[in-house]
């Protein structure tokens, strides 16, 4: 990727990520600066082709929602898990809202056609997932984290993983929560952790504040981020919002991810976060897709890219 | 759901003919985008309250006191749940899904 960071910089320190916005262009950020390339062209070609380990980052499949604009989220969530195969992942996080209503019916179609693809999936919960019966439909399906309430580990490729649920207990007036006793365990987790290794933190929620008067935020995610400081090089993942947004802190990379369902407005524009039905036709499948996510060699941060299904 | 619709909007119209059957007649709280209409109701103890979803999100109707008053399942666009509140108190609500949301029932 870029050659050119400055000779003082240490690289763990030039953050970059990437992003393919609709436009059809390549961003790519370094050290806070962005630059593009069109998508096509040989550069574009060499930052997205580099590094051996990926995996593709998908979230609010609502499968379960039937209006506009999107009578059928099942059909837009087989595309998406095409695009998915296409990239010939490792393995797949799901960061919730598997289901739109927590229905039996729902989660046993999601976790159908998911599993029909044979790519290792993880899944996060979202809020709707486990509102009803402390989420017994989405721990029977999907046992990962059941024991803990929705957090769990794990290590591949040299990564370290941990899921976050910060959708449970929401209080009223409040955004997303960690909550004391995933904070331990994770202090726990990390204490064995290098400072070099590379972390991914995946939950529904996003966990740093992306519009506090519709929720869109945790309460309690710098007490997390002081946990992860030492870290050289960590990238979190969350849904939620519909919507791809960036942010970067220090050694922190945030990411949102699209929905495969349906768009939601940026923040604030709207009077609220519902789905937006007006979309002139043909632009729906801008707005849905999948992420990409590559361990790039020589690299401290993972490469993020956004893929719609269309444009 | 049509017909209770129906009964729904009619309902203001035969408390203003009889005000002596106001506690039997049920009271709306209507739910659209991402709000609860209105936010602060006030009922005469006994009174039936309806939440009715006309939002295409669904939302939920949770009590906010320990021991919870009252917790409705999740609310499908045109689903409604309903409490009857027998003791005067307010009773403060939010959806759980989407807790900015909030609003609240005085009864006396
Ligand atoms: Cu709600």
């Amino acid at each position: 990727m870029r050659k050119d960071d400055t000779p003082n910089q240490d690289r763990r320190h030039a953050l970059e990520c990437m992003l393919w916005g609709g436009s059809g262009l390549l961003w790519t950020v370094a050290g806070g600066v962005p630059r593009s390339s069109l998508l096509g062209t040989p550069e574009a070609h060499a930052q997205s082709a580099q590094g051996g380990f990926s995996f593709v980052h998908i979230s609010d499949t609502h499968l379960g929602f039937n209006m506009a604009p999107n009578p059928d989220p099942t059909v837009t969530l087989q595309e998406s898990l095409e695009r998915a195969k296409s990239f010939r992942p490792a393995m797949m996080l799901h960061t919730g809202d598997v289901t739109h209503l927590s229905r039996p019916g729902e989660f046993d179609r999601a976790a159908q056609i998911i599993n029909a693809t044979g790519i290792e999936t993880h899944y996060a919960p979202g809020e709707h997932d486990v509102v009803e019966d402390d989420g017994k439909d989405f721990f029977q399906r999907f046992p990962q984290g059941a024991r803990t309430g929705g957090f769990y580990s794990f290590d591949q490729a040299g990564v370290h993983f941990i899921c976050l649920n910060n959708v449970t207990n929401l209080q009223a007036g409040k955004m997303g929560m960690i909550g004391a006793q995933q904070l331990h365990f994770l202090e726990q987790d990390l204490s064995a952790r290098s400072a070099s290794t590379p972390i991914v933190v995946f939950a529904h929620i996003p966990l740093w504040v992306v519009h506090e008067p519709w929720g869109w935020g945790t309460e309690d995610s710098a007490q997390l981020l002081r946990l992860l400081a030492r870290f050289g090089s960590v990238t979190v993942l969350n849904g939620h919002i519909h919507q791809t947004m960036q942010k970067v802190e220090g050694h922190v990379a945030f990411h949102t991810g699209m929905s495969t369902a349906f768009p939601q407005p940026a923040p604030g524009s709207r009077p609220s976060a519902g789905p937006i039905r007006d979309l002139p036709p043909g632009e729906l499948r801008k707005l849905l897709g999948v992420n990409r996510v590559t361990r790039v060699q020589n690299q401290a941060a993972l490469a993020v890219v956004s893929s719609p299904l269309e444009g | 759901m049509q017909s209770r619709r129906f009964l729904l909007a009619s309902a203001p119209a035969l408390l203003a003919a009889i005000p002596m059957a106001q506690a039997q007649q049920p009271a709306t709280v209507t739910i659209d985008d991402h709000d609860y209409a209105p936010r602060e109701l006030r009922v005469a103890p006994g009174t039936k309250v309806v939440w009715n979803n006309k939002d295409d999100t669904p939302h939920n109707v949770v009590s906010t006191d320990n021991p919870r008053a009252f917790r409705s399942r999740i609310l499908d666009t045109d689903e409604v749940f309903e409490f009857t509140f027998a003791s005067p108190g307010t009773y403060s609500y939010y959806c759980s899904l989407h807790p900015h949301m909030q609003g609240r029932i005085v009864v006396g």
